[in-house]
């Protein structure tokens, strides 16, 4: 009992104090230095690139320690832009995105692991057309520091590939593109 | 048979743009909800949407001509049989036709042309965009599109058991007038 509860404290002031540490940044989409992409192949042939214009999101960092470490991005669906007005119009209606049941997705992160020298995998859930899954971001922190207008920021890439059928997007786009590269690349803004 | 329409009957321009629309509409109408459900690796899957644009346009050019033509050659008189009621039928069910073909196809333009490209026609010329910046403008003139089409065929289709009802019901010339008959 005595040393659950030693242990419980010891625990709490360790979170507390990664709390303490870890900084809270906000993705800076004001100022448009962030970026929700995807890629998926064309046939086998070639690279079909496409972005949300339109997500926000925070995150808390520690260099020193990652694994205290926090995401959260929340995408509007229908924001979806690959350039191509019917493409578009497609890829929001119900064979793929459905953003009218469904105007927002979702990744909240549930645990970081570092994996080298700057690079971490992020686990978290993300939520897509309505369903949830675990999914894993393998992301790099490309650099932090000062920026010249007296703030401080820092910039990390990451990607995750995904099943379009695990998150109920069925259309048959062949066998080439049976899954999508999922690629956040963001900068915060120290708060 | 005349090209311009007389005070009894219509003339060769006006009864030859009426059936090539009347074909067209059925004819998109038909080719847009077959072309909906193509296969992604489907030979059609970009061969059908090209020609349904490429004939939409056109319909649009033809349809401009026709609203000139008919200020140019006015519609013969009225059939004296048909009374105030048929007549006012008659304005309103046209005026709503005309407002669906050109609503229906203004919105078909305004999807393909919301990122602002140009619409090929048949590979001869391009209509260029001239409206890019509605929010979500391709979603909402879809739905426009889709709910304009079938207002215009559920239209046509009234149009047609009209003129079958003033044919064999009342037995009067509108049918055949628009096939070329002069009242007598």
């Amino acid at each position: 009992m005595l040393k659950k509860t030693i242990a419980a404290l010891g625990l709490g002031t360790a979170l507390l104090a990664g709390q303490a540490l870890a900084a809270d940044y906000v993705i800076d989409t004001k100022g448009q230095h962030a970026f929700v992409n995807f890629k998926i192949s064309h046939l086998g042939y070639s690279w079909l690139y496409g972005t949300f214009r339109d997500f926000e999101g925070s995150f808390s960092f520690d260099a020193q320690q990652p694994e205290s470490g926090k995401v959260k991005v929340t995408i509007d669906t229908a924001s979806v832009d690959t350039n191509h007005a019917e493409r578009d119009k497609h890829l929001r209606g119900d064979e793929f995105l459905n953003v009218d049941d469904h105007p927002t997705a979702t990744f909240e992160s549930t645990a970081i692991e570092s994996t080298g020298e700057n690079t971490a995998d992020i686990t978290g859930n993300l939520t897509l057309n309505g369903i949830t899954k675990p999914v894993v971001i393998s992301a790099r922190l490309l650099g932090e520091g000062k920026d010249p207008w007296g703030g401080y920021r820092a910039g990390f890439e990451g990607s995750t590939t995904l099943r379009l059928d695990d998150f109920g997007i069925t259309r048959d786009l062949g066998p080439a593109a049976e899954s999508v590269e999922l690629i956040l690349s963001v900068e915060g803004v120290r708060q | 048979m005349r090209l311009r329409n007389s005070p009894n009957g219509y003339g060769l321009i006006t009864i030859g743009m009426h059936w090539i629309v009347a074909v067209a509409v059925f004819g998109l109408f038909g080719l847009g909800l077959w072309m909906r459900g193509l296969d992604y690796y489907s030979p059609w899957y970009q061969t059908a949407p090209d020609i349904h644009k490429s004939v939409g346009l056109l319909l649009l050019g033809l349809m401009l001509l026709r609203v000139l033509w008919r200020l140019y050659s006015p519609a013969p008189h009225v059939l004296p049989t048909h009374g105030r009621a048929t007549r006012l039928a008659t304005r309103f069910g046209h005026a709503a036709l005309y407002l669906a073909l050109f609503g229906v196809m203004i919105a078909g333009y305004l999807i393909s042309t919301a990122e602002g490209r140009p619409i090929p026609v048949f590979g001869w010329f391009e209509v260029p965009a001239l409206i890019t910046s509605i929010p979500r403008q391709e979603d909402i003139a879809g739905l426009l599109h889709e709910y304009l089409a079938w207002a215009l065929v559920i239209l046509s289709g009234l149009h047609a058991l009209a003129a079958l009802k003033h044919h064999f019901i009342d037995r009067d010339a509108t049918l055949v007038r628009m096939l070329g008959r002069e009242r007598n």
